[in-house]
């Protein structure tokens, strides 16, 4: 039984015997590489339009904000990277705990459509890995073979375990002790990169990737953390509110501002860069401070409690002033 | 073309985007939170011509631009006039300002009433509530100058309390039985020093038993429009007998940023002025 | 019909750029997006771009007003219109018909003085596309990707780039080029012919080129607007101005004042329906949820457009929505949930 068969059978039975009354997962699109998220309402739907593929990368989580016991329990089909968004969700209080069954299922592992379009894969009817990692896809100019890390989307390669911080149930247990995966390298080796530049070099980096950037707010929106009733930039009162970038500062306050405001709260769950359509590397951003803040408060996971504790947000007189850890290096 | 700032060139050749200068010559506090300001172009005269119903951007640089009906009558070729009520930034800015202030104007924007066409010679019922009154002023005083060419007129307008009703000096001094120009006013809630109706606008409408012969102008608060277009149904006015003006967010004037775009109309081009049973081909988004 | 080998094609570039600018397709990272050439930039001419080009001719931001104040006192200062000729290379035969929709608002009485000077100084070079993508869908709004419109229209086969020129505009560039084209003869005829049918094949295994466009008459609109697919389809927009940004036809715009140390600039910017404030004033939202947003950005391109516009639907069939909707929701879908309108509401109730 396929995984995609394997879901879809689960979600049916909790749908009949009535532990949820919706599931949220994915639908078939109208092109192979155009799955789109939804809420399926009835088992017929489920059995018409449900699908499971590489291309079912968005995180689900944003879509419950929300969301409350009273609308009906809904069956959240739930990747490990998207449950540590739904658990720092439900520390924040904008999804309640009743108002969702997670059903931890394992991810795929995306691939990330510009990267085949950059490397001229075009019409793409199917896909699959081979042994040894290669990506093999069926498309109507032929098969096309890439190696993995030039057709997987960014943060699968960055992924950090394969355990879920929370579930009701999952599909298929994972390999390995919970929260105990090997570091993967990869993470950190973009933020690493930038570090080793000159602060020139950097803001030439940032200044480069930013300056395409289209004000569209897809980073903003898709983030699951990201979610205040009324922001700053969507406010005329606030003097920073703004639709497009007219002058050269306009991006840089836009992202950075953001990065700040969800640094310690950010799971990393690289929503930000996927539905970036300019391709924009913000995950780097926010990255850095998961690495600072591992370095100077000691590991931190957000999303991995549902406290809503974290690093930044919580402050308590005992507290290293960050200068001070990082003469110490704390956590290093 | 580039430093035009002579505020009187022509059309023809500039763009639609770009205001022209005007003067504010006079401000005059109409109720608590509404002023009247005369502006006039910086050579004196109104800035543009304009017809009754059509309205105008105002704006005052880094503060805000925004869409206001021109309450003046086009009869008046010396200055033209906008009713403001205090509700945001720019209404607040201007609140503030002192006689003397240039502002931006450019307009006119969009349809009129029909006072030269459907309008003649008809019996006129006009209904406004709070500053609905302004885009209605400029059709009331347009009738007045060219008296000899409509019937009746009739005027309903209520506020929430006297303090609120707009041009009252006007409404007492020049309208209420002069040139067979018939008032009723009335507000919301009874007050001491208020002889008047008390009782809201769509109610006192039904009272006052209009035939359904008369040609209708309706405008206010949308709550308000809603109930007196249901109150004249009930009295028997056909939806081609009613016109109304709609407000929405806008920001070109011309039909083309989209904002103001219900269905296949933009209203600031195709409208504001709407006949009743044009209302009923544009999905109920206003 | 004139012809370039591909081995010369710096020299083509180079031409057309001259002493004016030339936007070229090139290749950034994983994207390609049209940039200012450059003697050596990494030209791509495999696919359609990122966005359309139409920021060329309506900028995302564009000044055209600006304002000293001074006392009482305010000087405007009316900006000078963009009137340096310039030349975009590579757009496809959905870009050009995206323009042509922007015509239809921004070149109607009262004309667009800014727009209509960018259309005026632009020389657009089209380029047919030889390997069109799952995503596109233009040859369901009428658009031929084999024979693009244009000034001049290109085909890239095999070693040759071949080279029609289809309006003054496009006579006067081929003029200019002189020796650095030469006659492709029949052989030029040919061989654009048969680039055409292997298209037409391709075209035919693409899952969304066939699509049956709406009527919505007046009959039908009441059904349209009161559906519940509406609901349905936009309970996974996030609310982004993404399908609008990248979109060639999307024209809204939003105007705004920016108070520098040298007076006030006013400019106007891309805006999108899709957002909350779009439609905000300071007593109330006519569209309050996010399906009311959703539904009037594909009402305006699939009804009301076509009601003001002879039946010409605002959308070219790009596929950039169905490439960048970061939920992957896009005008193909919606077409086809409202076709099976009744299939639909049958479900889930």
């Amino acid at each position: 039984m396929s995984i995609q068969d394997k879901i879809l059978a689960r979600a049916k039975e909790l749908m009949a015997d009535g532990t949820v009354t919706s599931v949220l997962g994915w639908k078939k699109g109208e092109t192979y590489t155009d799955p789109s998220p939804a809420f399926f309402n009835s088992v017929e739907e489920l059995e018409r339009d449900f699908t499971f593929n590489h291309f079912c990368g968005q995180n689900l989580s944003r879509l419950l904000n929300g969301r409350k016991a009273e609308d009906g329990k809904v069956l959240m089909l739930c990747k490990p990277c998207d449950a540590f968004s739904l658990n720092q969700m439900l520390g924040q209080h904008r999804v309640e705990r009743d108002a969702v069954y997670v059903l931890g299922i394992p991810s795929p592992t995306i691939l990330d459509v510009d990267k085949l379009r950059a490397a001229g894969v075009k019409g793409i009817r199917g896909s699959r890995f081979a042994r040894g990692g290669e990506v093999v896809l069926d498309t109507i100019y032929g098969e096309r073979r890439l190696a993995g890390k030039d057709a997987v989307l960014e943060k699968c390669l960055a992924c950090k375990t394969h355990q879920f911080p929370i579930y009701d149930e999952v599909l298929v247990k994972p390999k390995g002790e919970e929260h105990a995966e090997p570091e993967n390298p990869y993470r950190f080796a973009g933020v690493e990169e930038l570090e080793s530049m000159t602060p020139d070099e950097r803001f030439a980096f940032w200044q480069s990737q930013l300056k395409r950037c289209i004000r569209c707010n897809a980073c903003r929106n898709a983030c699951p953390v990201c979610s205040c009733v009324k922001c700053v930039f969507d406010n005329p009162g606030s003097e920073v509110a703004g639709k497009s970038n007219i002058d050269a500062f306009d991006d840089k306050l836009f992202h950075i501002i953001r990065a700040f405001h969800v640094a310690g709260r950010c799971t990393d769950c690289g929503e930000c860069s996927r539905a970036c359509p300019e391709g924009i590397p913000l995950h780097l951003l926010n990255r850095k401070f998961i690495k600072d803040i591992n370095r100077i408060y000691g590991p931190f996971q957000a999303g991995a409690s549902d406290d809503g504790v974290s690093p930044l947000t919580e402050y308590n007189t005992e507290d290293m002033e960050p200068g001070e850890a990082i003469l110490k290096g704390s956590g290093s | 073309m580039s430093g035009c700032s002579c505020g009187t060139h022509t059309t023809a050749s500039k763009d639609m985007l770009i205001p022209m200068l005007g003067v504010v010559t006079n401000i005059k506090q109409q109720t608590p939170d509404v002023q009247t300001y005369r502006v006039e172009a910086p050579g004196g005269g109104v800035v543009f011509p304009h017809l009754p119903g059509q309205c105008a951007m105002v704006s005052v640089p880094g503060v805000g631009e925004a869409m206001f009906s021109i309450t003046s009558s086009p009869t008046n070729t010396e200055y033209m006039e906008f009713s403001v009520k205090r509700c945001g930034m720019l209404t607040d800015y201007l609140h503030q300002m002192d006689s003397g202030q240039e502002i931006t104007v450019r307009g006119p924007y969009g349809n009129n009433f029909p006072v030269e066409t459907e309008l003649k010679g008809k019996d006129l019922l006009f209904v406004a509530g709070g500053i609905g009154l302004a885009p209605l002023r400029s059709v009331i005083n347009y009738v007045r100058a060219n008296r000899a060419n409509y019937g009746t007129v009739d005027i309903v307008y209520g506020s929430r309390s006297a303090a609120d009703l707009v041009y009252l000096d006007e409404i007492r001094n020049e309208w209420d039985g002069k040139d067979d120009v018939k008032v009723h006013l009335t507000i919301d809630r009874e007050e001491e020093g208020w002889d008047g109706h008390v009782g809201f606008v769509p109610n006192y409408v039904k009272e006052l038993e209009f035939p359904p012969t008369k040609t209708v102008l309706v405008c206010g608060p949308p709550i308000m429009i809603k109930f007196v277009l249901q109150a004249l149904q009930e009295m028997g006015f056909a939806k081609t007998q009613v016109y109304t003006t709609l407000e929405l967010r806008m920001k070109c004037g011309i039909g083309k940023c989209g904002r103001c775009n219900i269905g296949a109309k933009y209203v600031c081009r195709d409208g504001p002025v709407f006949r009743c049973d044009q209302l009923d081909e544009i999905p109920d988004e206003y | 019909m004139k012809k370039i080998s591909t081995e010369k094609l710096p020299l083509l570039y180079a031409a057309l750029n001259g002493d004016r600018q030339l936007w070229i397709p090139v290749q950034d990272g994983d994207r390609v997006e049209f940039g200012l050439w450059r003697e050596g930039a990494a030209v791509s001419l495999a696919g359609k771009t990122l966005k359309s080009g139409k920021d060329f001719f309506f900028p995302q931001n564009e000044d055209f007003v600006s304002f000293h104040k001074d006392g009482k006192k305010i000087t405007i200062t009316e900006k000078k219109r963009p009137t340096e000729e310039f030349v975009v290379f590579g757009m496809r035969g959905c870009d050009l018909a995206g323009l042509e929709v922007l015509d239809l608002v921004f070149l109607a009485e009262p004309k667009d003085s800014f727009y209509e000077a960018r259309r005026e100084a632009g020389v657009i070079v089209t380029l047919a596309c030889g390997t069109p993508d799952e995503s596109c869908f233009c040859t369901a709004f009428g658009v031929n990707p084999a024979e693009p419109k244009g000034d001049v229209a290109a085909w890239l086969i095999g070693d040759s780039l071949y080279w029609k020129p289809t309006s003054e505009k496009g006579e006067k560039l081929t003029a200019e080029l002189g020796s650095l084209l030469e006659d492709a003869g029949a052989d030029g005829d040919k061989a654009v012919a048969e680039q055409q049918a292997a298209i037409a094949e391709i075209l035919k295994q693409l899952p969304n080129t066939e699509l049956e466009l709406p009527k919505v008459g007046e009959a039908e609109f009441d059904a349209w607007f009161d559906s519940p697919n509406w609901a349905k389809m936009a309970e996974s927009c996030l609310g982004c101005g993404t399908c609008t940004f990248v979109c060639p036809t999307c024209q809204c715009y939003d105007i705004q004042d920016r108070d520098t140390k040298d007076g006030i600039r006013r400019f106007r910017c891309w805006d999108s329906c899709m957002y909350s404030d779009f439609t905000l004033m300071a007593h109330g939202n006519i569209r309050n949820s996010q399906m009311q947003r959703f539904r009037q950005r594909f009402m305006h391109k699939l009804v009301y457009f076509p009601q003001n516009n002879d039946g010409k639907y605002s959308c070219v069939g790009c596929g950039r929505c169905v490439e960048k909707c970061p939920s992957s929701l896009n005008i193909v879908k919606v077409i086809k949930a409202m076709q099976n309108m009744e299939a639909m509401e049958g479900v889930g109730k």
